[in-house]
């Protein structure tokens, strides 16, 4: 490419609605004769709704009207319900909703209305459900994932027996995989360590509620939802609320935080929908932080266990993890899966066996948050790398090097091709940005009661997809319209990909016009803005997009000026013939000539391939210029993973147990840099997340009444300003993926996981390598491992304050 | 880039963010007229009954406002402009603003002093409106979000800054972010780094972007 646009800054449109208070989410929104809901939800953790009585509800001034499980559409456990019909879950699972002409007069009908529950016994710790005659979190069963069908899995008293009170029992699993002689890897070991672990789970929080508000126009629902993806989540939702997708109008300009807990639609954005249809009005549901807290989701806890042998030179010989997970009470996600995929990628052990054991328990429904798995994984596992180069006296960057993998590498159980890994090359980039040889020195040096720690670590997750549409549209005043399904999570991706298209047409960005947040301007099928995906995935939709239009432009240029096609190329907004530069068309008359030709040129005739939704999506814009619709079809063969390293140096103040960062940075292996401040804005932002996850947030519970006592943000604890340094550096190695066609891997998922080891590898070399195997590192636990007192939480314990 | 600031037609759906400075009505009008005044406070046509919202919601569970509760007509000056409105006696400063006065770009993250981003200035001291009683701030000069562009939409130097650093990733918390900053530089123009991150720890950002913000506040004070 010729790089006008890529690589380079620019002012992304949504950020002056940002800074001047114009940018509207969801909840911004109003109209005429709008109505109020409120949810009612369970104040047990685990219970039988006998009978519900709305009779004085319905005598409230105001009262509109009731939305039960009855009304909503159903899907089979342990996929989330809408509302509960017959048992509840968790503390905060809704149950009904009732509409009113003001919130208030909704809230007063909630109050009024009476529920009869049986309590039934609850479970908030994964290892308790698994002890033979423990309780299960749903009357149904007490492990399910997606691919683990709902069951009830109990392990044997031998197990726990064998294990003791500070390993993790190694009953029987719900998945497992291995490769190579993981017995023959450990016996030929010169040095093998087997510790158990807690990495702890913590809300999402983020900063916007997931608030809904929508309307009907006859069959059409309009809906305004917080959300991450766009396009991606319309078949979701409007299963959620039983219309077809193109019956769904969906609004979500700007999202104000997902982090994972809002990438395909989530069942609650359904009952502002079905209530609306119910009641005939227009209705808001506001969600409160409290309200937040119980459906917006949360990272699990993992009760694991890690067994690695290394040879000599430091090299993984063989690698066994076991992963329990806390997954609440619904079908959660796969982070277990992935923290062994993450194990075999960063460490290339030459033999594994990976279990893992998904455990529904009576918490608040957890999903993918950031690197999920990878992201709980790496601060555990750092340390302990730290530990071993001690041990072999190795240094510890140069240990990671040795076990990092490179471009011929393979992941997983089936040993799969990667695309390109450059992690070696970002830890020597790292390394020389941090001085490491020289800080590494500083090592448990005391400054009255401060100790220095210097840390390292890394982040993985695959960070790369395809198969999406792209979709761009000429008009006739000459505009390039930029038509975008992914959502706007405040990465700008959705526009930093967007350049490919304009760099690759010629056009000058600053005519450019991006299309994107709502369903009625004609929006593509692209892929959910999670995962690290966007930059990946749109700058291959917008590579094909770009090559069909251009295509089109130099077939409309023969067309018009005569010649072939091939006698034309793209010059400035224009097409010009290769012999002679005064033979030209604008794109403007282009887009002219498109709509008298019709068919394929204005979008009347799609190919085949691209997905439903994108063919309605050009539904809408039919007829309106010339119009370039592409499947991604490119090819891509194995995992795109996108790798970072972070170093930190930390002083650890030995009277207050308080970890002060003193110098945070991060370097990137993303392959080409799409938007270097778009790029560094994700790396601070994500080791920031960093910091919260390694020594600050959590989720409490009250093992014995099943009540979360961390439902405010405060008590959860996410970072503050005056939590992490003022400045995190950044860098990026810039080594194109070769199968990207513009080199571009993701990179929003690793960086928080890389910060967080950094973090736990920093605080655990101030403590002469000392290991906590436990996520956050709190200050009493750190207070307690100084003056040598017993920690306040049992060894497996998770949840805990 | 022009991006469409307009989403295409749809009759039901009007909204109020536009024209939040268009009411005109004076006390007087108001006591003879109830109805005409809640529509020109409302100022866009949008008839959401100015009660529609619960104040303040704890632990989950919305305190029903006991029906009949008695509003009591005050003035608050707001953004440089008189606003006469209804207020309730329990009703917080965001509430009024937010779903009375139709300035929406004051965030509603937490309702508990923990987030900031409903963050406002009263007589120039950055502020968290989610906790302040509107009964409490009359005769005090409150400027939110929308007051803080110039008298012909130019930018703030706190928001050209904010731009020109990429300051906000998500967006949610900017306008809190954006208030705290303009606060911040009134009473120190020339803060240090260290004076800045102090004075903006109130204003919590989940997407992490305190680099960012920070850089920005600095830039701002630099070139203001």
């Amino acid at each position: 490419m010729a790089d006008k646009l890529v690589g380079k800054d620019f002012t992304p449109v949504d950020v002056v609605a940002k800074v001047t208070g114009r940018a509207k989410y969801a909840e911004d929104f109003r109209a005429e004769r709008m109505a109020f809901c409120k949810t009612l939800s369970s104040p047990m953790p685990h219970a039988r709704i006998r009978s519900i009585d709305t009779s004085a509800a319905t005598k409230v001034p105001g009262f509109l009207g009731i939305l039960t499980a009855d009304d909503v559409p159903q899907f089979p456990p342990p996929q989330p319900p809408i509302l509960s019909k017959d048992e509840v879950l968790y503390v905060g699972h809704p149950i009904l909703a009732v509409a009113a002409e003001s919130e208030a007069a909704a809230a007063e009908a909630i109050e009024a209305i009476k529920i009869d529950f049986q309590q039934l016994p609850h479970v908030t710790d994964p290892l308790e459900s698994l002890f033979p005659g423990g309780p299960n979190a749903r009357s149904n069963g007490n492990v399910a994932a997606a691919q683990i069908n709902l069951q009830t899995l109990k392990w044997e008293a031998a197990d726990f027996a064998a294990a003791g009170d500070d390993k993790l029992p190694a009953g029987k699993p719900a998945e497992e995989w291995k490769y190579g002689d993981v017995d023959e890897g450990f016996k030929a070991a010169k040095l093998v360590i087997d510790e158990s672990f807690v990495a702890g789970g913590f809300p999402h929080h983020s900063m916007e509620t997931r608030s809904a508000f929508a309307y009907w126009e006859g069959s059409k629902c309009f809906l305004h939802g917080s959300n991450q993806s766009h396009t991606s989540a319309v078949p979701n939702i409007s299963r959620f609320i039983g219309i077809p997708p193109e019956d769904l109008v969906f609004i979500a300009e700007f999202c104000g935080g997902g982090f994972g807990s809002k990438i395909p639609g989530y069942p609650n954005m359904a009952i502002a929908a079905l209530m609306s249809k119910k009641i005939g009005r227009p209705v808001m549901h506001r969600i409160s932080r409290a309200e937040e807290y119980a459906i917006g989701s949360a990272r699990p806890s993992f009760q694991g266990r890690l067994k690695l042998g290394f040879a000599a030179d430091g090299k993984i010989l063989a690698a066994d993890l076991y992963v329990v997970q806390e997954t609440g009470p619904h079908q959660g996600a796969g982070d277990f899966r992935s923290a062994g995929n993450c194990l075999s990628m960063l460490y290339q052990p030459a033999a594994m066996r990976y279990r893992a054991v998904p455990v529904l328990t009576n918490t608040p429904p957890t999903g993918p948050q950031r690197g999920p798995g990878e992201n709980q994984f790496v601060p555990i596992i750092e340390p302990i790398m730290d530990k071993v180069a001690r041990e072999l006296k190795l240094d510890r960057v140069a240990i990671r090097k040795i076990n990092a993998p490179d471009s011929s590498s393979k992941i997983g159980s089936d040993r799969g091709p990667l695309t390109s890994a450059f992690i070696k090359e970002a830890l020597d980039q790292g390394a020389t940005m941090f001085n490491w040889e020289q800080k590494k020195a500083r090592s448990g040096q005391r400054n009255g009661n401060k100790i220095i720690g210097v840390g390292v670590g890394q982040g993985y997750h695959s960070a790369g997809s395809n198969g999406f549409d792209g979709l761009l549209r000429i008009t006739p005043d000459g505009k390039l319209h930029i038509h975008t399904g992914v959502g706007n999570l405040g990465t700008y991706s959705h526009s930093a990909t967007a350049r490919v298209a304009a760099e690759l047409l010629n056009y000058n960005w600053d005519n450019a016009i991006i299309e994107r947040g709502d369903s009625r301007r004609g929006l593509p099928w692209n892929s959910n803005q999670a995962g690290s995906l966007t930059a990946s995935t749109q700058s291959r939709t917008m590579f094909v997009a770009a090559t069909d239009m251009k295509a089109k432009l130099l077939d409309i240029a023969a067309q018009m000026l005569g010649g072939a096609a091939a006698d034309y190329d793209l010059g400035d907004e224009k097409v010009v013939s290769k012999a002679d530069a005064s033979k030209s068309i604008t794109y403007a008359q282009a887009a002219k000539k498109a709509m008298e030709l019709g068919g394929k040129y204005t979008g009347k005739e799609v190919p085949n391939d691209i997905n439903p939704v994108t063919k309605h999506g050009v539904t809408m814009i039919a007829g309106t210029g010339l119009i370039a619709v592409a499947k991604d079809n490119l090819p891509r063969v194995g995992i795109t993973p996108g790798l970072t390293v972070s170093f930190a140096q930390v002083e650890l103040d030995t009277e207050t147990g308080k970890v002060d960062i003193k110098e945070m940075l991060c370097v990137a292996d993303c392959g080409t840099v799409l938007h270097p401040l778009g790029l560094g804005h994700q790396i601070a932002g994500g080791n920031v997340m960093g910091i919260g996850l390694a020594h600050l947030e959590r989720h409490v519970y009250d093992p014995k009444l099943g009540i979360p006592t961390t439902q405010s943000i405060e008590q959860s604890k996410p970072p503050t300003y005056l939590d992490v340094p003022a400045e995190i550096e950044w860098g990026a190695v810039d080594k194109p993926d070769p199968q990207n066609p513009v080199g571009v891997k993701g990179v929003g998922e690793p960086v928080q996981g890389s910060g967080a080891a950094a973090i736990t590898s920093a605080i655990a070399d101030a403590l002469g390598g000392h290991l906590f195997n436990r996520t956050p590192v709190s200050l009493d636990m750190i207070l307690n491992h100084l003056n040598k007192r017993p920690q306040a939480h049992k060894p497996l314990q998770i949840n805990t304050v | 880039m022009p991006e469409h600031d307009q989403a295409p037609p749809c009759d039901i759906h009007r909204e109020d963010a536009g024209t939040p400075e268009s009411g005109s009505s004076t006390p007087q009008d108001i006591r003879a007229t109830r109805r005409d005044f809640i529509k020109s406070v409302i100022a866009s046509g949008v008839a959401v009954s100015a009660a529609g919202y619960v104040v303040v919601g704890r632990g989950g569970e919305a305190f029903a406002q006991a029906a009949g509760t008695v509003t009591r007509l005050v003035t608050l000056n707001v953004n440089g402009r008189d606003r006469p409105v209804d207020v309730l006696p329990n009703e917080t400063l965001i509430h009024t603003l937010r779903y009375k006065l139709g300035l929406i770009g004051t965030k509603l993250g937490c309702d508990h002093a923990e987030c900031g981003n409903c963050t406002v200035m009263l007589n120039d001291v950055a502020s968290y409106s989610c906790t302040t009683l509107t009964h409490a701030v009359r005769g005090r000069k409150i400027v939110t979000i929308e007051g803080i562009e110039g008298p012909n939409g130019e930018l703030h130097p706190v928001q050209k800054a904010m731009v020109q650093e990429l300051g906000p990733q998500c967006g949610f918390c900017t306008s809190g972010q954006v208030v705290s900053a303009v606060a911040l530089l009134k009473h120190n123009p020339k803060p240090t780094v260290e004076e800045a991150r102090i004075a903006m720890s109130g204003n919590l950002c989940r997407c992490g972007a305190y680099d960012h913000y920070l850089k920005a506040v600095m830039r701002a004070a630099r070139e203001a």
